[in-house]
């Protein structure tokens, strides 16, 4: 079946199997490997891109669910510049592996698109559907405060390491 | 030196890449004419395969090949370096032993396609008792494996049961006995395991590409697997998507995907679904046994004893039996007290355990942390004071279980965990919340860890990777290498799976040669270009692969020295790194750049007479004695009573790994070690039916935790570093999970003992809390 949709700003047509996933269709037909498949029951979130601005888990939507889709992956983000969000994960160690970070970085930029400002407790469920076996979180939420704190165009807080020489 | 680049929390090397979608892992690889393998594996716990048709298979549209234990048979069963007890065949020879065992794999040219061959293998199977209980399969009622005499495959000893008998008959001896489960779990990387092969018959070698953290030892195991010296095996290890010691080991599907790809002359890449990994991947934990402390009533503990059973799975894999070896090792932790310690190894129809984050010690640490707790709370004394009255005070010190820890401060340390944490302040909190009818409970445990493989001697005891056609000790190794340009290139024979080798080998070499953070690139990972290492696992690269880095930058230095002293006519003993280049000691303005001392390094004539040209050195570094790192953590917890329900309120943790290089990523070590061994205390469960049928199988039934379980962190450190190293560091992977999971269980059951509840065996769900708490009538 041929299925045409929008990739981080491009119009992409192909012939796909009608029971070609959005996340095969990306990584294997499109060649962006930036998102990752870490499970087969929408569970873990490693999937994640934005369909129309929305945080999707890609593993469970058919390619050709997605058609005339205006799809945003990782790949896509940065704009000449690394988005708020990238910066906040490089900056306060959000991720080790790298492995659940495309998609949690999407969950995260999807958050803050409805939510400038979210506590602590709101950063935490906002991102339940994403799951991280290498950071705890802490790092996460502190990545996520840090990119907040920039999109409102205020300094981010402190951070919390010290040095130890 | 480049000030504050050692000890500085400078963000990652790694990330750029990572935070764009642009890291490569191994399922993103792709190669010309690349084939896609599938396994059929098997739904019973045990059972005889009476037949296999592939016809329906075969007849599908773009299956090229489907393999069965007739094809691969002669390539034997699958390596592994503590070979105790039946070895699994590459894929199942006549019997399936657990769900999961893989039966026949099926090549097909894409991955959907290749799914539907595996519907299509017709697998004709007789069911067979299967056993999965331990205690039940340590009485040899069902004999789950064949291959073995008796599912009791080891008993791993140690200790003093003299001492232990004349403790428990002295005067005043007081008994506290608990009998406790540390249940089977499924590690759980984010990554799924991928393997992708390229034989190529022409050059007589192979290419794998594997999610693994030890790419070293794997080429060894292919090569040896194949016929292959190893220097015809290439393996890379490109990013790897969390490992926690699941990646550390030689897996049947790295053999089969290569066996793949040399019979049918195409790469054949496999990569593992979640359901698949949650059987075709190693487990970790398995134990059941009985903690006893013997002690007197003043808090003095007389004698410590366990007597347990530790669940290997099916078959042995690579370090299976060893793990509990690896928990005695730490058997009695930071106290200066006998033990008779004693842990049978026992086979069951399951998937085999190995290695997983702490892989021994957590398990170790939880019995003893569990039955002193137990033991403060017979005999009404603050479990602090119980801790402290029994610490090793002095070091070196030589524990009961015949260890020689070199470096500790156990009192210091857990002083101030309860300052940060405000214990009395907590203390009198809990009381008022008790008024108002509320259960928080405080947990503490201390812990030590033994890591940093380790001591070349090892090898003498069958720790090298011999098995694998690789007589090499656990060494490290590294090699630094000034370019032409100025820059530097360093390669280590390690596998990090996000643990941050790229960044702090970088301030390591920084630090020695003055050459700055950006111009330091760290590889890592393919065996054709790193130099002989062993991976990483057991908190070891950076004691061991990171000293012999900071040993090979220091022969750089060495001989740097000599050149700049040469190009500015000084004396060697008189020059100073930093800042991108050299200068002689105080004549800032007499300087040369790394780029000059690199040029004339790679033109031999402009050399001192008889120097050899280039600026490169290998260090190989073994270490005299493993690491003892060390901590304390704290929980706070509170109970609803009518729900079970537990709420993680506070978690204090005071960990000391000896020097740190870059505070960020250990702080981020010890943050994903709490989760993990958090999740041990509330969630995480791998639970088999009587016939072996996993009822964990995914993400959906086998919660590891999300965001919103967890609180954020409160960490701080102590700094006592080891003289083993030149570094003076320890090891920080597994210190969070070895020190956490017993925390968390010990603040539980302080929040509802007054309800009479001694004991709830993990994970704590609510159902399990609820049920302890009203079984006594609270």
């Amino acid at each position: 079946m041929q299925v045409s949709m929008t990739v981080n700003g491009r119009t992409r047509t192909a012939d796909v199997e009608a029971r070609t996933l959005l996340v095969h269709y990306l990584r294997e037909q499109l060649n962006l490997t930036g998102t990752h498949v870490g499970c087969e029951t929408s569970y873990c979130g490693a999937c994640t891109v934005l369909v129309d601005g929305k945080a999707t888990k890609s593993c469970t939507v058919l390619a050709v669910q997605a058609e005339g889709a205006d799809v945003t992956t990782v790949e896509g983000l940065a704009n000449g510049e690394l988005h708020p969000v990238q910066e906040g994960f490089w900056e306060r160690h959000g991720l080790q592996c790298g492995f659940c970070t495309p998609g949690m970085i999407m969950s995260a930029v999807a958050l803050l698109n409805e939510n400038d400002n979210p506590s602590e407790d709101e950063i935490r469920h906002g991102i339940e559907g994403n799951l991280c076996r290498c950071t705890g979180y802490h790092n996460i939420v502190r990545s996520i405060e840090y990119a907040a704190a920039t999109m409102r165009g205020e300094d981010p807080p402190a951070s919390q390491w010290k040095d130890e020489s | 030196m480049t000030a504050g680049v050692i000890g500085k929390a400078i963000r990652r090397k790694e990330d750029p890449a990572l935070i764009q979608g642009k890291g490569l892992y191994t399922d993103d690889m792709k190669m010309a004419g690349m084939l896609h393998a599938a396994f059929v594996r098997s739904p019973f716990g045990k059972a005889r395969i009476v037949g296999i048709d592939a016809s329906a298979a075969m007849a599908i549209e773009g299956v090229h090949a489907v393999y069965t234990a007739d094809d691969v048979r002669d390539l034997g069963p699958l390596l592994a370096q503590v070979a105790i007890g039946a070895l699994r065949p590459l894929l199942a020879d006549g019997v399936v032993n657990h769900v999961g065992e893989a039966v026949a794999m099926v090549v097909a040219s894409d991955r959907y396609i290749a799914q539907d061959g595996t519907k299509a293998v017709d697998v004709d199977y007789e069911p067979l008792e299967a056993v999965v209980d331990l205690e039940d399969a340590a009485s040899d009622r069902v004999i789950a494996n064949d291959s073995n005499e008796s599912n009791v495959i080891h008993v791993w000893e140690v200790g003093d049961a003299d001492a232990v008998a004349a403790a428990r008959a002295s005067e005043g001896a007081i008994e506290v006995s608990v009998k406790m489960i540390n249940q089977r779990l499924i590690p759980t990387a984010i990554e799924p395991r991928s393997a992708l092969a390229d034989y190529n018959a022409g050059y007589g070698s192979v290419t794998l590409y594997s999610s693994s953290q030890i790419p070293h030892a794997v080429a060894g195991a292919i090569g040896k697997t194949f016929g292959l010296t190893s220097n015809n095996v290439r393996v890379i290890a490109p990013e790897v998507g969390g490992g926690f010691g699941a990646k550390l080991n030689y897996y049947a599907e790295e053999a089969l995907v290569t066996f793949a790809s040399r019979e049918l002359g195409s790469p054949v890449k496999w990569t593992e679904t979640r359901r698949e990994a949650s059987v075709a991947t190693i487990h970790g934990r398995g134990w059941v046994g009985t903690a006893t402390i013997i002690g007197t009533s003043d808090g003095k503990i007389l004698a410590y004893e366990l007597d347990a059973l530790s669940d290997m799975g099916a078959y042995t894999q690579n370090f299976t039996v060893a793990i509990p070896l690896l928990g005695q090792y730490v058997a009695p932790g930071q106290y200066d007290i006998p033990i008779h310690w004693k842990i049978g190894c026992v086979v069951t129809n399951a998937p085999t355990t190995d290695a997983y984050r702490g892989a021994g010690r957590p398990e170790a640490i939880f019995y003893l942390e569990r039955i002193i707790d137990a033991f403060a709370r017979q005999i009404g004394m603050d479990p602090a004071d119980v801790r402290k009255k029994n610490f090793f005070e002095e070091f070196p010190a030589a524990t009961a279980a015949g260890m020689l820890m070199d470096s500790g401060d156990y009192r210091a340390n857990l002083d101030k965990l309860l300052e940060l944490a405000d214990y009395q302040g907590l203390r009198q909190k809990q009381e008022e919340a008790r008024k108002e009818g509320r259960n928080i409970g405080i947990g503490l445990s201390t812990y030590v860890e033994v890591c940093g493989f380790g001591p070349s001697a090892l090898a003498e005891g069958g720790f090298s990777w011999a098995a694998y056609g690789l007589p090499a000790a656990f060494n490290g190794s590294g090699l630094v290498r000034v370019n032409p340009d100025g820059t530097a290139t360093v390669m280590i024979g390690t596998g990090p799976s996000g643990q941050g080798h790229e960044t702090t080998w970088a301030q390591i070499v920084s630090d020695a040669l003055g050459i700055s953070v950006d111009n330091v690139q760290v590889r890592h990972g393919d065996t054709r270009d790193s130099p002989m290492g062993i991976g990483t696992f057991g908190s070891r690269s950076l004691a061991v692969d990171g000293s012999a880095t900071a040993q090979a930058a220091e022969k750089v230095r060495t001989k740097a020295a000599r050149v700049a002293a040469h190009m500015l006519e000084a004396s060697p003993d008189d020059i100073e790194f930093a800042d991108g280049g050299a200068h002689v000691a105080g004549s800032p303005d007499k300087t040369v750049t790394w780029a000059e001392i690199a040029e004339v390094s790679y033109q031999p004539h402009r050399l001192p007479e008889g120097m050899e040209g280039g600026m490169e050195a290998n260090a190989v570094f073994s270490p005299a004695n493993a690491t003892w790192p060390f901590g304390s953590h704290l929980a706070v917890v509170e109970v609803d009573d009518t729900t079970g329900d537990v709420v993680l309120m506070d978690y204090f943790a005071m960990d000391d790994c000896g020097n740190v290089i870059n505070p960020m990523i250990v702080d981020g070590q010890v943050h994903g070690g709490l989760a993990q061994g958090i999740s041990q205390a509330l969630f995480e469960h791998a639970i088999f039916d009587e016939d072996g049928n996993l009822l964990t199988g995914s993400l959906l039934d086998y919660p590891i935790p999300t965001a919103g379980d967890l609180p954020s962190f409160q960490l701080d450190r102590t700094t006592t570093p080891t003289d083993v190293n030149p570094m003076g560091v320890k090891g920080i992977g597994e210190a969070g999970t070895i020190g956490s999971a017993q925390t968390v269980v010990n603040a539980v059951i302080d929040a509802v003992a007054h309800m009479g509840v001694t004991h709830i065996d993990m994970p704590l769900r609510p159902k399990r809390v609820w049920q302890a708490i009203h079984r006594n009538g609270g």
